[in-house]
């Protein structure tokens, strides 16, 4: 069976690679920062089992210090110059699609065909893990075929796979600071206590203040933990299922479904869900980190009214 | 009520700019002195955490591949394919993209596409160039939007459509949630009510990208 380890494994060794280029890449002036920094990430996945719980602690506030103090610099690998791409991108065409589109194509047969497959009633992969190791065996199907189409050195895809990650930087860890945060802020009790302040302090005494408090709360909420799965049970339990179902005789599956997606409006406006705002400033090279976060705020803003409308109008009818 | 200032840590930590990973550390330490935990025990129970959630950064698993592309002119490729087109422009090129990504992810596959193997390869330098086709070389400025309008247009559809898929995590949530409430429900009956929300979704959006193209022209006139 194909199991979590297995992606771990792989992407340990990528990292490893990175840290082993950066080290040789004189034309960063702080190459050592960035070996230092992705050699960490290596040994976080490569043994981070075997370090016990402090030893992670140890490894993370390395990664915290080496960002915090501004010692990653952006490595330079040998690569095409943009004249080079250009004639490249003329001479390939649309061949350099199909790499691309394997990697779809791949996770998809993965998770819709492969999933199923056991072997001697042993599942061929592990069912709750699915997807990442589709990536996983996607990402080599795509590369080998790029590699033969394309001709490139086969050093190029961890050089320039070293390049992008330092263009991302520390942005490419925040998203998993920010789930081990959720976990510190769920073991210190912080949830339940934003939920008594809002379930306590705030009018839901009508049938529309009452859906307002829920969809605005949840998107709030979201705002402040980074995610929605985080603020639903809390106002779910503490507004929704009390008042919206118990009290108005809403309906819960309208109800459920609807504060989710008020959750995720607030998941479009917080810096929290870093992945999803944060990461793609970095990938896209622009000056401003909240720059994706300022496109999605009225978009965000008029699915949370339209949320709101919605469930006002739908969980009510008789 | 103490162990909240972590949260007003993250809040102006965020918001006066130091670096996040330090800002999130200083946060978790704050919380959990409150809680009476001591900072050892707060960094071993963090070390731990950051163990188990390793899943989310194996994602970028798929940089060597679109680093390859780049090196050999996927993003050339991608811009010279829209420099072909007539009657294209960026706001409605994302309007395309969207409603692919909308019913794709409707139907379960959120994963075949995302930030760092779609938006920075192809979306976004294929927004670009149809900024170009229509306006003329854009100012650097006019980019930077461009490329933030385009990672914006991919997450605003996956978030608003993949609730329609019944075996979607969020949903699942929902369910096991309502679950432990003895409210019991079918699956189907989440995705069902999201349906309306995912619409909306494609309207409200599409049209802030037709408002968009106006802005574009607009700043495009010297």
């Amino acid at each position: 069976m194909i199991k979590l380890g297995f992606v771990y494994v792989l992407a340990g060794l990528m990292f490893a690679a990175f840290a082993v280029f950066s080290a040789t890449d004189r034309a960063n002036r702080k190459r050592w920062g960035n070996a230092l920094f992705w050699g960490l990430v290596a040994v976080s996945f490569l043994a981070g089992d075997r370090l016990g719980d402090l030893g992670n602690g140890v490894l993370v506030l390395g990664l915290a210090l080496i960002a915090g103090f501004g010692f990653l610099g952006r490595g330079q690998p040998i690569a095409t110059s943009p004249a080079e791409r250009v004639s490249l991108a003329e001479r390939f065409g649309n061949r350099l699609f199909l790499p691309a589109l394997m990697l779809p194509l791949v996770v998809a047969i993965g998770v819709l065909l492969l999933k199923p497959v056991q072997i001697a009633g042993v599942p061929l992969m592990d069912l709750k893990q699915a997807t990442l190791i589709s990536l996983a065996l996607a990402v080599i199907v795509a590369v080998a075929l790029a590699l033969v189409l394309l001709r490139q050195p086969w050093t190029s895809p961890l050089q320039e796979g070293r390049r992008l990650a330092d263009t991302i930087g520390w942005a490419a860890l925040l998203p998993q600071f920010l789930a081990a945060l959720g976990v510190v802020f769920a073991l210190a009790g912080v949830g339940k206590a934003i939920g008594l302040l809002t379930t306590t302090y705030l009018p839901v005494d009508t049938r529309l203040a009452a859906v307002s408090v829920y969809c605005i709360g949840m998107a709030a909420f979201t705002m402040l933990m980074g995610n929605a799965f985080a603020a639903f049970p809390v106002l779910t339990g503490g507004i929704a299922l009390p008042i919206l179902v118990g009290h108005f005789g809403g309906n819960p599956a309208v109800i459920g479904s609807l504060g989710m997606l008020s959750g995720f409006c607030g998941t479009l406006m917080t810096p929290l869900a870093a992945n999803f705002n944060l990461v793609p400033s970095a990938l896209l090279e622009l000056p401003d980190r909240y720059a994706v976060i300022k496109a999605q705020i009225p978009t965000a803003l008029l699915m949370l009214i339209v949320n709101v409308v919605l469930m006002y109008v739908l969980a009510f009818r008789q | 009520m103490l162990i909240l200032l972590g949260v007003a840590v993250i809040v102006v930590g965020f918001a006066i700019r130091l670096n996040p990973l330090l800002v999130v550390l200083l946060a978790a330490m704050t919380s959990g002195w409150f809680a009476g935990l001591s900072p050892l025990q707060v960094l071993a129970a963090f070390g731990h955490a950051f163990n188990e959630n390793r899943f989310v950064t194996s994602a970028y698993l798929v940089l060597p591949l679109v680093g390859m592309l780049e090196r050999a002119g996927v993003r050339e490729r991608a811009a010279a394919m829209i420099a072909g087109m007539r009657g294209v422009s960026a706001g409605r090129f994302l309007i395309s993209y969207m409603a692919l990504r909308q019913v794709t992810a409707a139907v379960g596959l959120a994963t075949i596409a995302g930030q760092t193997q779609t938006v920075r390869p192809l979306i976004a330098p294929m927004a670009e160039a149809a900024t170009e086709v229509r306006d003329g070389p854009p100012a650097v400025e006019t980019r930077y939007l461009v490329r933030a309008m385009s990672a914006a247009t991919d997450n605003v559809a996956v978030f608003f459509s993949e609730d329609v898929f019944i075996a979607m995590g969020s949903v699942l949530l929902v369910v096991s949630f309502l679950t432990t409430a003895k409210i019991v429900i079918d699956p189907l009956r989440i995705s069902v009510w999201s349906i309306p929300t995912a619409l909306c979704a494609f309207v409200i959006h599409g049209a802030r990208l037709l408002l968009f193209d106006r802005r574009l022209a607009r700043n495009a006139k010297p």
